[in-house]
């Protein structure tokens, strides 16, 4: 598959935001009518240690180009320690992407609290920006996802 | 197979104007799964939730997408209107097309894409949404408070106030806490024992608070609403329900050389003792370290002396269970250990003392009876260093049993102990080294300018190096700087008052692994929120009151109480709790007891249980598996993931659940 | 010869391993300290000099020979900020660039004593680097 060449490339990019923290962030982005790239599409979990590595070796196998996780900053996590599990699975689980091929800059985790619009907007905007880079990600993409 | 009805708001112009909503309503039409679409200007009105309800009665929809404004803004208006006309509220779903869509594109072209596919994600999770109810557990009308001091006493009374009954555990024979080993407080100079003892009484005369003196928790079960605490009565040795208070026995006893705790080891008591004169309960206790018929078998003098016969010499310890809604620690502080830092001479000179020392040689009711004397020689002391911040404000690789944080009342008890000292004693000089003075709080810098302005106390910026006991003038020689005038000082001083670093108590670690509450590394309880649930603890049903939860003085922690107990009686006044259905449930069948979900838990929410399966031969076997108590259980999902089975799963956001929601946003 | 060796704040922070902005102005070093009375400059003042960089002054004054290197100001740090390490630093610093003015190491190889140590040789090696 090719990309379109009359179209820029648009990247596919999914964020578990935690319900706490990182969802309000982008909610108050949002009342700040602060802009971020369509690509983003967000889903809400309630802790960013909800995340199971599966889900997003999942996205990837659907054709996502990037996954970020966003949660709590440490020491703030709603469920006193759901960021701190978060951190160390998707250390192991970036890792593990990486030496299957999967670039480094594909995967990120973000503290970003409920009060933080702003960073919300800015971690989005580098984000889209290094996938935009990166082009698209053929590493663990199922064609016979592609295909249907 | 489902019927999902999908309603697009507009929310006026916030979402019509960069979302084609018709285009999002027509979309959804030839989404599988979806029977009913519709678009209307305010969905959360109530015209737009009559559209909501008479389209689930008219399409006998099963599922609703609405897709709107933030799940935090109006998912709860939406699941009360949805569950009105019978459906299960957890059968809707929220599209959030205004913060994260409408608001941050500018035009129709994006937002309008964007906005659809955010709806099938909706609809794809919608399709796997399972009916929820929410468990419902009853409260028991009982409140255990932990720690008779100030913040204990203020919580009982105020909870008893309300109307529930309350149990205070105190560990010491009497209740009171460390307030009512103070001789004034600051800054009003208010007598402490008048405005303490006063509430002791109103303590033990309330009918709804039963204190439970002498005592300790040893163990914490349940949960929310429903906790059994089991208390531990420590032999007394003396019926409380007979003994008077007459005070005989401690007068008889021949035991008189045993440390008195009450005056910091400062005066002696006997071995039966009352810990001092306004006690609650005033029962008297028989020391079993000391007590020379319990160790040796001769004496028995206050068994004869005692009319009311309430001397029991073959009591044992007794543990009973009661039940309770709501737990309050209350457990407050202790001073540091002061034994490593040997520079101030703590050990080797009985002139070098703590702050809370002073205060009770500076009280009436004290070891003097009031008078400021030196312990070592019985003179009155003519120069008196204090020396601030000892084991306070140190790193955290201390080796010395110092601590990271500001103890935050030193500062104010010393200009205390310094305007005291000179009112009583105007010809004393007093140093106070600090490294810095700090006075937030109402009336508190006007009180340490009046001790420096009105009473002279010289205030040097500096520390103390070294306080070497002279054995010849048993004077204390004091080394230490004034960083102002870039000097070393050498002061001969009569007696060196140490502020040592506040600590919790030592109980408060063991009690929080009890109640399964969280801590930080200063043993202090952590609160649910920093700044909106300072009161509470992030295990439901246990609520934190005065210096347990971080260094406080008196107002603050009868503030701290006040609101604690504001928030049991909230608790206490429901005659069930509504749980949230969001919980984590195991699948048995595939749950191993591997016991990783009972680690990771922040609640103590998972425990195991040994069930009994039917295996396909007919035969049964009895396998541990997982049990999420839902009552407990927040709903972080930590458990899901760490589970190695796959086991566990999280109602409401179940792998399912999320996976088609990927999966739509990546079509 | 001049000397091309400029100590630098980091480097003093570097040889010392002592982090100045640890430091909060309690004074138990000064307090402590028993050479006080000899000193120009005292422990909390070499900290804070430090900080602000003048390492120079230090480096010319006669303090830092005082030092008695007895650790006591280590000792009863409550931040571990360890002066008596920064001590030790700015004399290093300035054997250093006495060396700096009389050695090139170029002339080194003629300068060598057959029966020099060589104990010595390393042992000045690692004054001179560490």
């Amino acid at each position: 598959m090719s990309v379109n060449e009359n179209k820029p490339y648009e990247p596919k990019i999914i964020a578990f935001c935690c319900n706490w923290c990182s969802y309000g962030g982008a909610d108050l982005a949002g009342t700040n009518r602060l802009s971020y790239p369509a690509n983003v599409k967000i889903v809400r979990v309630p802790c960013s240690c909800r995340v199971n590595p599966q889900f997003i070796l999942r996205a990837f196998q659907r054709g996502a180009d990037g996954v970020i996780v966003c949660g709590c900053h440490p020491g703030d996590c709603h469920y006193s320690t759901g960021n701190f599990h978060t951190r160390r699975r998707m250390a192991l689980l970036f890792s593990m992407l990486n030496f299957l091929g999967v670039e480094s800059a594909r995967t990120r985790v973000e503290w970003v609290s409920a009060a933080e619009g702003a960073r919300f907007k800015s971690v989005m905007d580098s984000f889209v920006a290094d996938i935009t880079k990166l082009g698209p990600n053929r590493r663990l993409e199922d064609i016979r996802c592609k295909e249907n | 197979m489902q019927r999902i009805g999908v309603f697009v708001c507009w929310c006026g112009t916030n979402i019509a104007a960069t979302v084609d909503v018709k285009a999002v309503a027509e979309a959804a039409k030839s989404v599988p799964g979806v029977v009913f679409s519709a678009d209307y200007q305010y969905m959360c009105s109530e015209a737009g939730q009559t559209l909501i309800k008479d389209s689930i009665k008219e399409y006998n929809l099963t599922n609703v997408v609405v897709c709107s404004c933030s799940p935090r803004m109006h998912e709860a208006t939406f699941r009360k209107a949805v569950a009105s006309v019978g459906m299960n509220p957890y059968m809707l779903e929220v599209a959030n097309i205004r913060e994260q869509c409408s608001w941050v594109h500018k035009d129709k072209e994006i937002g309008t894409p964007k906005a659809i596919a955010l709806m099938k994600a909706a609809v794809a999770k919608a399709t796997l949404n399972t009916p929820l109810t929410a468990g419902n557990t009853p409260v028991t009308k009982r409140a255990l408070v932990i720690g008779g001091g100030i913040a204990g006493m203020q919580t009982a009374l105020d909870i008893a106030e309300a109307g529930y009954e309350v149990d205070i555990v105190e560990k010491k024979p009497t209740i009171g806490g460390k307030m009512a080993q103070l001789d004034k407080t600051f800054p009003t100079l208010d007598c402490s024992s008048c405005i303490v003892t006063p509430k002791m009484v109103d303590v033990g005369q309330n009918e709804r608070i039963h204190i439970y003196s002498y005592s300790e928790v040893t163990a914490v079960k349940g949960f929310v609403g429903q906790f059994t605490a089991t208390i531990k009565r420590k032999a007394r040795y003396v019926d409380e329900d007979k003994c008077t208070g007459c005070g005989l026995c401690t007068e008889k006893c021949p035991m008189k050389k045993v440390p008195d705790e009450w005056n910091m080891g400062l005066g002696t008591r006997s071995a039966v003792y009352i810990p001092f004169a306004q006690a609650i309960p005033k029962i008297a206790t028989i020391d079993p370290n000391y007590c020379m018929k319990l160790n040796t078998g001769k004496c028995g003098i206050c068994s004869k002396v005692c009319g009311v016969g309430a001397i029991n010499y073959d009591a044992k310890d007794e543990y009973i269970d009661v039940e309770y809604g709501a737990i309050v620690a209350a457990t407050g502080y202790e001073m540091i250990n002061l034994e490593k830092y040997d520079e101030y001479a703590y050990a080797q000179s009985p002139d070098v003392v703590t702050s809370l020392e002073y205060e009770r040689l500076m009280s009436a009711a004290g070891p003097t009876g009031g008078h400021l004397v030196r312990p070592s020689d019985g003179k009155q002391p003519k120069t008196i260093v204090f020396v601030q911040c000892v084991g306070s404000r140190e790193s955290a690789d201390s080796c010395r049993g110092g601590k990271e944080y500001c103890s935050k009342v030193c500062c104010m008890y010393t200009a205390k102990h310094a305007i005291l000292t000179k009112d009583h004693y105007p010809d004393t000089d007093i140093y106070v080294f600090y490294i810095d003075v700090r006075t937030p709080g109402k009336l508190f810098d006007e009180f340490y300018r009046r001790a420096v302005e009105q009473y002279n106390v010289h205030y040097i910026k500096g520390a103390v190096g070294k306080v070497t006991p002279n054995k010849e003038t048993g004077k204390l020689e004091v080394q230490g700087s004034d960083l102002i005038l870039n000097e070393q000082l050498h002061i001969d001083a009569d007696m060196v008052v140490l502020a040592g670093a506040l600590q919790a108590s030592e109980t408060a670690r063991p009690l929080a692994t009890m109640l399964t509450a969280p801590m930080d590394t200063n043993d202090f309880f952590t609160e649910a929120h920093a700044k909106l649930r300072p009161v509470e603890s992030a295990t439901a049903g246990i609520f934190l009151s005065g210096f347990c939860q971080g260094p406080k003085d008196i107002p603050e922690t009868v503030g701290q109480a006040g609101a604690a107990a504001a928030k049991v009686i909230g608790l206490l006044a429901k005659d069930h709790l509504v749980g949230n259905p969001c919980v984590s449930k195991p699948n048995e069948l595939m749950c191993n007891g591997c016991s990783q979900c009972a680690t990771v838990c922040p609640y103590g929410a998972i425990t195991y249980v040994e069930k009994e399966f039917r295996m396909p031969d007919r035969t049964t076997k009895v396998r541990r598996v997982a049990s999420v108590n839902p009552a407990v259980c927040q709903g972080c999902g930590a458990c899901t993931v760490t589970c190695p089975s796959g086991a566990m799963d999280l109602q409401g956001f179940s792998n399912t659940e999320i996976m088609a929601e990927v999966d739509a946003l990546c079509q | 010869m001049a000397s091309n060796y400029d100590v630098t704040k980091a480097e003093i922070e570097a040889i010392s391993g002592v982090n100045p902005l640890k430091c909060m102005r309690c004074g138990r070093c000064t307090a402590t300290c028993p050479s006080f009375d000899n000193m120009e400059y005292h422990p909390h003042q070499f900290v804070a000099m430090v900080e602000r960089g003048e390492i120079e002054k230090l480096m010319e004054s006669g303090s830092i020979y005082k030092c008695m290197s007895c650790m006591a100001c280590i000792e009863r740090c409550p931040r571990q900020v360890q002066p008596a390490k920064l001590v030790e630093a700015i004399r290093l610093a300035v054997v250093r660039k006495q060396g700096g003015n009389h050695l090139i190491p170029d002339n080194v190889p003629a300068l060598l004593d057959p029966d020099l140590p060589q104990q010595a040789l390393v042992s000045a090696y690692r004054k001179f680097t560490k």
